[in-house]
């Protein structure tokens, strides 16, 4: 049963992905990534983390993509993309890429078998104990990254008075 | 008291470094007081350990006062350390006293100076630098003093260094005695290799003991003679002390008649036990000082320029030390050397009193009838030249006739003519001085006589003390003929100056006739002068026109120095300039431009790799980490 | 049944290989900007394969964090998008070679 819901959402997943490839069109790029997020978020519920699987969807799907399809609304471009000159260059990454997938799959060969170990997963109460205990001071310092985030976003886009 | 003698060195150290590093600050009459004072304190210090001496003590000799263990390499060392015995003696009251007078004369000769205070400071630093030379209980220490007055020399003979010929004669005096430096490393090498160390007690005592053979004797004390050439310009290496007279008179004085030039001397002095040892190199030191003797004799007499004169006639008087030390009569050489220092100071301090008055002439050929107008500078000038011609009764004559009846005692008969021949040469050019500068008709120029005046008493009152002493000194050392124990200097100097067994003794009658002879040579010389400068005015103009090449060689002191720079200096130079343009701009400069432009090369090829474009550095990135990653798992 | 962990690797690999090759395909800026979203995805979810592999809970909490930079790193990319956009007027990588040398 599970197996069959994990297929679903990794078909899904890298479907989106290989759409976004693709597409020639950042909208539809940006809405391809929003389906893919939210399967990732699928998946992650079913790697025994709840709340995180609500997280990534709320604030990856739901708040990260929403910002990049904001931004490619005001920028607008009409014209498409001319293509590249150096097309060379495409082509090699590609084969370093999968020479890439080819030494990480070599370095994971121990634990792709892996016997699936069905835990309870962590519950939220326990991701909350380790974050406002062990991890309290990077959650904190987190809140300040965010609020610099925020005020640097604001600070370089704010129009020049003239 | 006796034993405060190591101080001696310290009050013209520290009068030096005072005057060098707050010399601007101090008034040119503290800077008097202050110059004089010490070399005074120098000389008073002296005074009492010369009274120790005398004062027969029981303490052996030498004294000496180990200040600290200065170098420690191994089995090689050296202290700081001084010594006293009656040989330091003669020479520290000597330096002193003689260096004293200089400098109160030179208080009244640089007054009007820009650079009075730099004067003294070096005049200073150069008695320090010779106090320490002569009072050294080892050779290192000794070759510290050697080279520091070797270095006060280059400064004071450039000391009007905006003067080109005055920088040169710096320089040419410098480089010809490090020349003679070389030697005396090797020999001192040689000591301390065969001795272990160079302490004068400890060389004797190896000569005497038979660690240092024939052979090897010969062979050190004749690198050492070379060091001596250099600072007692002796031949081959005396060719800058004529340049040296660039300096100011009193430095002349000081350095290149009293005291730097005669440390040559004192070194072989204080060896004389080494010397002796080899007769191979006494013969040297002897027949080389006698060949220098006549040499310089020869071009002084001609020259034109007073101190010229002076220059070649020191180096001939030097010859005659050495003469006396390689026939083995040390004490005579010393004796000779005491004596010179009076007179040959006397008379380059009253040549410098002349050029004063002139305001600045030093061509005898415009002067002339000079008597009358310098009353207080004619006498002691005369008092000195009748000194050194070895007239009887002045102390000249005493300490020459003791060389060479000396030489004559040893068998060495050809080195006493020669000795003769000088001293004819000798009476002969200084009398031509005297009576081409203060008699005849008066060939000085208008400006000249204008500005005519005596010097001041700060300069004449030195003047007369040294003539005392040119008449007074040599009756310390009185020729053996009026009894054994005339010789006070000999007897003195016994503890230290190994007496030479005389192989040819003399008889009382034998001796007489010497000292006639030494006379006779004496007024033979200046009855010539007299008939050449004062009688017939002509005669000296029409001999050199008989003999133009004779005369020219002579004029042109055989055309030494242009030989040296031909076949020394030139190719010096035009090697050095070869060197220099082909191994140093190439090879040197272009291995550095070489790596330069390298670094250059590689930074060019590498920028190659910023293209700017973000694709292209993200590829870089993935071919690291794929590199990396295939490195770590395979 | 449950999923054998192995299968999330293999997802978590090729999503991230996936993530490169749209990097290098895509030429302008946004595009590129959410390949590296994908990249960074595929590294989250890799973190919570281990997790559930060895039971280490702080995996997730690792989670957490990446998730959150990662949404102001978005933040901050996105403003300085736009304002090499309002300067050059154009947002092809192709254009934008200031930094060459």
């Amino acid at each position: 049963m599970a197996i069959i819901v994990f297929f679903v959402l990794a078909v899904t997943c890298t479907g989106s992905v290989l759409g976004m490839i693709f597409s020639r069109n950042q909208a539809t790029s940006a809405l391809l990534l929003v389906l893919a997020f939210a399967a990732l978020g699928g998946v992650f519920g079913l790697l025994g983390a709840p709340f995180l699987a609500v997280v990534q969807v709320i604030i990856y799907a739901g708040a990260i993509m929403v910002l990049f399809i904001f931004v490619i609304m005001m920028i607008n471009i009409r014209q498409g993309i001319a293509p590249d000159k150096k097309t060379w260059i495409i082509i090699l990454a590609c084969a370093m890429a999968a020479v890439l997938l080819a030494e990480l799959a070599f370095a994971a060969r121990g634990s792709l078998p892996g016997a699936g170990v069905a835990g309870p997963g962590v519950t939220p109460t326990e991701l909350g104990r380790l974050l406002f205990t062990t991890y309290a001071y990077p959650f904190e310092l987190t809140s300040v990254l965010i609020l610099a985030a925020l005020a640097g976003a604001i600070v370089l886009v704010k129009k020049r008075e003239p | 008291m006796k034993d405060l003698f190591w101080l001696i060195p310290f009050p013209s150290a520290a009068s030096a470094l005072v005057l060098i590093l707050f010399g601007r600050l101090l008034s040119r009459k503290w800077v008097t007081i202050q110059a004089c004072g010490t070399v005074f304190v120098s000389f008073l210090l002296g005074l009492f350990s010369f009274a120790g001496l005398l004062g027969a003590s029981a303490e052996p000799l030498p004294w000496v006062k180990v200040l600290f263990p200065w170098i420690r390499a191994g089995a090689f060392g050296a202290d700081f350390g001084f010594q006293f015995d009656p040989l330091s003696a003669v020479m520290v009251l000597v330096v002193t006293g003689v260096g004293f007078l200089i400098h109160v004369y030179s208080a009244g000769y640089m007054a009007h100076d820009r650079s009075y205070t730099r004067y003294f400071s070096h005049l200073n630093l150069f008695m320090a630098a010779m106090l320490i030379l002569v009072l050294a209980s080892n050779m290192v220490l000794m070759f510290v003093g050697w080279e520091g007055v070797g270095l006060c020399s280059y400064l004071l003979i450039g000391f009007w260094f905006e003067k080109k010929s005055a920088s040169d004669a710096g320089k040419k005096a410098f480089i010809v005695n490090r020349i003679g430096d070389a030697g005396f490393l090797l020999g001192l090498l040689f000591l301390l290799t065969v001795v272990g160390s160079s302490d004068f007690t400890a060389i004797n005592g190896a000569v005497r003991g038979g660690t240092i053979g024939g052979g090897l004797a010969t062979l050190i004390a004749l690198l050492l003679f070379v060091g001596a050439t250099g600072k007692s310009a002796q031949i081959p290496l005396y060719i800058w002390l004529p340049d040296a007279m660039e300096g100011p008179t009193p430095v002349s004085a000081l350095i290149h008649a009293a005291t730097m030039v005669t440390a040559g001397v004192y070194m072989v002095a204080r060896l004389n036990v080494l010397f002796s040892a080899s007769s191979a190199a006494s013969d040297v030191v002897g027949i080389i000082g006698a060949a220098t003797a006549v040499f310089a004799a020869t071009m002084a007499l001609t020259q034109n320029d007073i101190k010229r004169v002076l220059a070649y006639s020191t180096i001939s008087q030097l010859g005659y030390m050495f003469l006396g030390c390689g026939v083995g009569a040390y004490a005579a050489g010393v004796f000779h050397l005491v004596t010179h220092a009076f007179f040959k100071s006397l008379l380059f301090l009253s040549a410098g009193s002349v050029i004063h008055a002139l305001s600045g002439e030093q061509d005898m050929r415009k002067m002339g009838g000079l008597r009358k107008y310098l009353p207080r500078t004619y006498p002691p000038f005369l008092v000195g030249a009748i000194a050194i011609s070895g007239v009887p009764f002045l102390s000249g004559f005493f300490s020459k006739d003791a060389i060479l009846t000396s030489a004559f005692a040893q068998g060495k008969t050809t080195l006493w003519a020669l000795g003769l021949a000088g001293a004819i040469m000798t009476a002969f050019y200084m009398f031509r001085l005297i009576f081409m500068t203060f008699h005849g008709p008066e060939r000085i120029s208008e400006e000249a006589k204008a500005h005519l005046h005596e010097s001041p008493k700060v300069m004449t009152v030195p003047l007369a003390i040294l003539a005392v002493f040119s008449i007074l000194a040599g009756y310390v050392g009185l020729p053996a003929i009026l009894g054994e124990k005339a010789d006070l200097f000999r007897r003195f100097l016994a503890p230290v100056i190994v007496p030479a067994a005389e192989t040819r003794p003399l008889s009382a009658g034998a001796e007489w006739i010497l000292i006639l002879a030494s006379v006779a040579a004496a007024f033979a010389g200046i009855l010539i002068a007299y008939v050449f400068y004062v009688r017939s005015p002509r005669l000296p103009q029409a001999l050199a026109e008989r003999l133009p090449f004779v005369y020219k060689l002579l004029y042109n002191k055989y055309y030494i120095d242009e030989a040296v720079g031909a076949v020394v200096i030139r190719p010096l130079v035009r090697g050095s300039e070869l060197v220099y343009s082909g191994f140093d701009l190439k090879v040197v400069d272009g291995a550095l431009n070489g790596s330069a432009a390298a670094a250059g090369f590689f930074g060019k090829v590498l920028s190659l790799f910023q293209t700017g474009f973000v694709k292209d550095y993200a590829f870089a990135f993935l071919l690291g980490v794929a590199l990396i990653l295939g490195a770590l798992l395979f | 049944m449950t999923v054998p962990t192995g299968y999330f690797f293999v997802l978590s690999l090729i999503l991230f290989v996936l993530g490169i090759v749209a990097f290098f395909v895509k030429r302008d800026l946004i595009s590129q900007f959410m390949a590296i979203e994908v990249m960074l995805n595929s590294a989250n979810l890799a973190f919570l394969a281990l997790a559930r592999e060895s039971h280490f809970a702080d995996a997730q909490a690792v989670v957490f964090f990446v998730i959150t930079v990662a949404a102001a790193e978005a933040a901050i990319g996105l403003a300085i998008v736009l304002v090499i956009f309002r300067r050059r007027k154009s947002i092809r990588t192709a254009d934008l070679s200031s930094l060459k040398g």
